[in-house]
């Protein structure tokens, strides 16, 4: 039983048809002591029958420590958005989802998956310069409920 | 932000399902942002104010970061 109604579908199907490249997400998950694993799961794959762009690759947090490490997840569920510039390459959007997309994180989530699938970003030009200075990492953790 | 510079990475946590990380940062109202364990910005700010406060606070307390 599908989690969104016919109405959203293609409401997100036709948004999707905008994207010009390949997105895919990488879920990070564990086989114990997650509860929201398995709602993550059938979350996402709502969306891959709405745009052939958008494709879902599961990595256990606990089998694939190393890939895991590599996109700074320590928790699950957790959601890692790559998109592909050019065949085979896949590129880090640095975008992180930790925990369910539930609520209005699926919006988030939804925006973020246009956003890295070509859509323009919506910061203006002087934030974009501010943000070009940037030289050292930087990790902002958003708190968010679904509600 | 983080699809716009190669130095920053974000998260969006779900507080509800990570208590130990909402008492960590001490989080009792949504959203709340804490940008490198240092600052914290309370609630949805406009683009602007969100980019100063994001990265001119940390501009302010640590040299090294912009250029």
């Amino acid at each position: 039983m599908a989690l969104l109604t016919s109405g959203d579908q293609q409401k997100l199907k036709d948004a999707f048809a905008e994207m010009t490249r390949p997105v895919r997400l990488l879920f990070f998950t564990q086989t114990l002591d997650c509860e929201t694993c398995l709602t993550t799961r059938q979350i996402l794959d709502e969306l891959p029958p709405l745009s052939e762009r958008i494709s879902i690759e599961e990595i256990n947090l606990i089998l694939d420590r190393d890939k895991a490490k590599q996109y700074g997840v320590d928790r699950a569920p957790a959601i890692a958005i790559v998109g592909e510039y050019d065949a085979g390459e896949w590129r880090d959007s640095r975008i992180r989802f930790i925990g369910a997309p539930a609520g209005y994180e699926f919006i988030s989530l939804v925006q973020a998956i246009l956003l890295v699938g070509g859509r323009s970003s919506s910061l203006t030009e002087e934030n974009r310069t501010r943000l070009a200075h940037v030289t050292a990492p930087v990790t902002m953790q958003v708190f968010t409920t679904p509600t | 932000m983080a699809f716009a510079s190669p130095h920053i990475t974000a998260y969006a946590v779900e507080a509800t399902e990570f208590p130990d990380l909402a008492r960590r940062y001490e989080v009792t109202g949504v959203p709340k942002t804490i940008v490198n364990e240092d600052v914290e910005i309370l609630g949805a700010l406009p683009q602007d104010d969100f980019v100063e406060q994001a990265i001119g606070q940390l501009a302010k307390n640590d040299s090294q970061l912009t250029k």
